[in-house]
């Protein structure tokens, strides 16, 4: 019993010791303002690598999930005759929810896990290191952009995300389903709020990439610099990411939409 | 510190993950001469290395370089300050995504203002004068693991340095690469006028170019001088790593219990 005390407080110290070394790594690589001319394209380099590079998942992502929205909103919506409304229906689901949670799980996975490994492996071949001796800060020159692209790319995948979802619903529901067009737009427009809803979701977004690109420079330049040590942070990344997400989502939607 | 040391290490203790590394290490390096370090692996000669640098901190002692206390300078102070010293990993460490070109270029990109055309002209001279010239085009994966440490070696002299330190630089050669690498250490020392640290457990190499020596066990350092003198040296665990003696003070049986409860024999063996 002593044993099971003494191991559940270790385990609540090392969390709180791992916190706080992550926040004191945190602030290393905000702290300092980059050069433009240095940063710029370094940054630009990483949004390519984290945003441009995740974007057919997203949009694949995006429309399987619209269409699968279409087909169950119309299944459900038609026993009330109120099919009208499936647009309506998909356009909040995606831009309140299911718009920043999954790009967020899915970034996680793809771009999360790679800015993990990269790290890691940067790390475990003395890349690091070896800037550190040529007096270059790695807080700076490797961590920072890649936090910042992380956190830039995220919002904007996740509109990109919730738009091709909406079109997605479109083709099923309009298209296919026969849902009068006129319809799906206008009750879409008439009931979703530019502020309430699609700010909202754009907030989510912005934490979550924050979150999730935190987590995953973090894991990389912490490691064990064994090929067993980056494997290990890689999969805490996506598990860490995806619980985080999850957590915070519950969390601002409560704050965002809870009205109490 | 003496007049003449660039380095000086002086009752340096440290530990790491509870074990005890260094015990009190006291050891002088001059400056414009090659030092080696050396031990038998695990002994730290790499963890003095990173002590030397900055990436480590001692628990107690000084470690001076040029005269400043490496522990005492804050952040910025320290990155100012490593552009003074230049480190050629075991592994190389040349940045996968850059050329040849673009590593040996990365110091002179970040730390001056050089224009596009000098820095050119610098780094085909840092390449030629490691025998690369030609395969400034080539990426870090299309090298061999000596060239790609003669690129690092390269990269490491770009800001011209006053200190250079090699971790293991002959380890896993063959005798070509080590040959050209002990002519190159040897070459930009006298050339650049290079304190030179050189860690390795490579004794006949080591010994053949360094000036002074020291060697590391047990935390502590066991015997230190020029070449001639440690070849002379009294203590049997320097003669024992010098000349490479299986069993000695180093035993070859890592400490067990009695052979006899091992292999559950009553009467015991002898």
């Amino acid at each position: 019993m002593i044993d099971r005390i003494a191991s559940f407080g270790r385990s609540g110290a090392d969390l709180i010791i791992s916190l706080g070394r992550a926040g004191r790594f945190l602030a290393g690589v905000l702290s300092g303002v980059p050069r433009p001319a240095t940063g710029f394209p370094l940054l630009m380099k990483q949004l390519y690598s984290v945003g441009v590079l995740s974007l057919a998942i997203i949009v694949v992502s995006g429309l399987f999930i619209g269409m699968v929205l279409g087909l169950q909103g119309y299944t459900i919506l038609s026993d009330f005759g109120s099919e009208a409304a499936i647009g309506q229906m998909i356009a909040l689901t995606l831009v309140r929810e299911l718009g920043p949670v999954v790009t967020a799980l899915l970034f996680a996975g793809r771009a999360g896990s790679a800015l993990t490994a990269e790290i890691g492996l940067m790390k475990a071949t003395e890349q690091l290191s070896s800037m550190e001796m040529m007096g270059v800060d790695p807080l700076r020159r490797v961590i920072a952009p890649r936090l910042w692209a992380g956190f830039i790319a995220m919002p904007v995948l996740a509109i990109i995300f919730s738009m091709v979802g909406i079109w997605g619903g479109m083709l099923v529901g309009v298209e296919w389903l026969g849902v009068f067009e006129g319809s799906y737009w206008g009750n879409m427009q008439a009931s979703v709020d530019f502020w309430d809803d699609v700010v909202n979701g754009v907030i989510k977004s912005v934490v979550f990439g924050f979150v999730c690109a935190w987590i995953a420079v973090y894991q990389g330049y912490d490691c064990v610099p064994t090929s067993a040590g980056i494997s290990s942070a890689t999969t805490k990344t996506v598990v860490y990411s995806s619980l985080a997400v999850l957590g915070l989502d519950f969390v601002l939607t409560a704050v965002m939409f809870g009205n109490f | 510190m003496g007049l003449s040391s660039y380095i000086s290490l002086k009752d340096v203790v440290f530990s790491r993950s509870g074990r005890r590394i260094f015990n009190g290490v006291s050891v002088e390096i001059p400056r414009g001469k090659i030092t080696a370090i050396m031990g038998p692996s695990g002994t730290g000669k790499t963890t003095l290395l990173r002590l030397i640098g900055g990436q480590l901190r001692q628990d107690s002692g000084s470690v001076m370089v040029d005269g400043h206390s490496i522990s005492d300078l804050r952040r910025k102070e320290l990155y100012k300050f490593r552009e003074k010293m230049g480190m050629l990993f075991q592994s190389g460490a040349l940045f996968t995504d850059l050329s040849v070109y673009e590593n040996v270029a990365f110091p002179m990109r970040v730390h001056t203002k050089l224009p596009e055309d000098m820095i050119h002209d610098i780094v085909l001279m840092k390449l030629e004068a490691v025998g690369l010239r030609g395969a400034r085009k080539l990426m870090p994966s299309e090298l061999s693991g000596g060239m790609n440490r003669r690129v690092a070696l390269a990269r490491s002299i770009a800001l011209d340095p006053e200190l250079i330190m090699y971790d293991e630089p002959f380890a896993g050669q063959d005798p070509i690469g080590m040959g050209v690498l002990v002519k190159l250490i040897r070459d930009l020392n006298s050339s650049m006028g290079l304190t030179s640290v050189l860690v390795s457990h490579d004794v006949k190499e080591s010994l053949s170019i360094c000036h002074y020596a020291c060697i590391l066990a047990d935390g502590k350092v066991i015997g230190a001088g020029t070449p001639a003198e440690l070849q002379d040296h009294p203590s049997e665990q320097v003669q024992q790593f010098l000349n490479g003696h299986p069993d000695g003070p180093v035993p070859f049986h890592y400490p067990s219990s009695a052979a006899s409860e091992d292999f559950g024999l009553s009467g015991g063996v002898s």
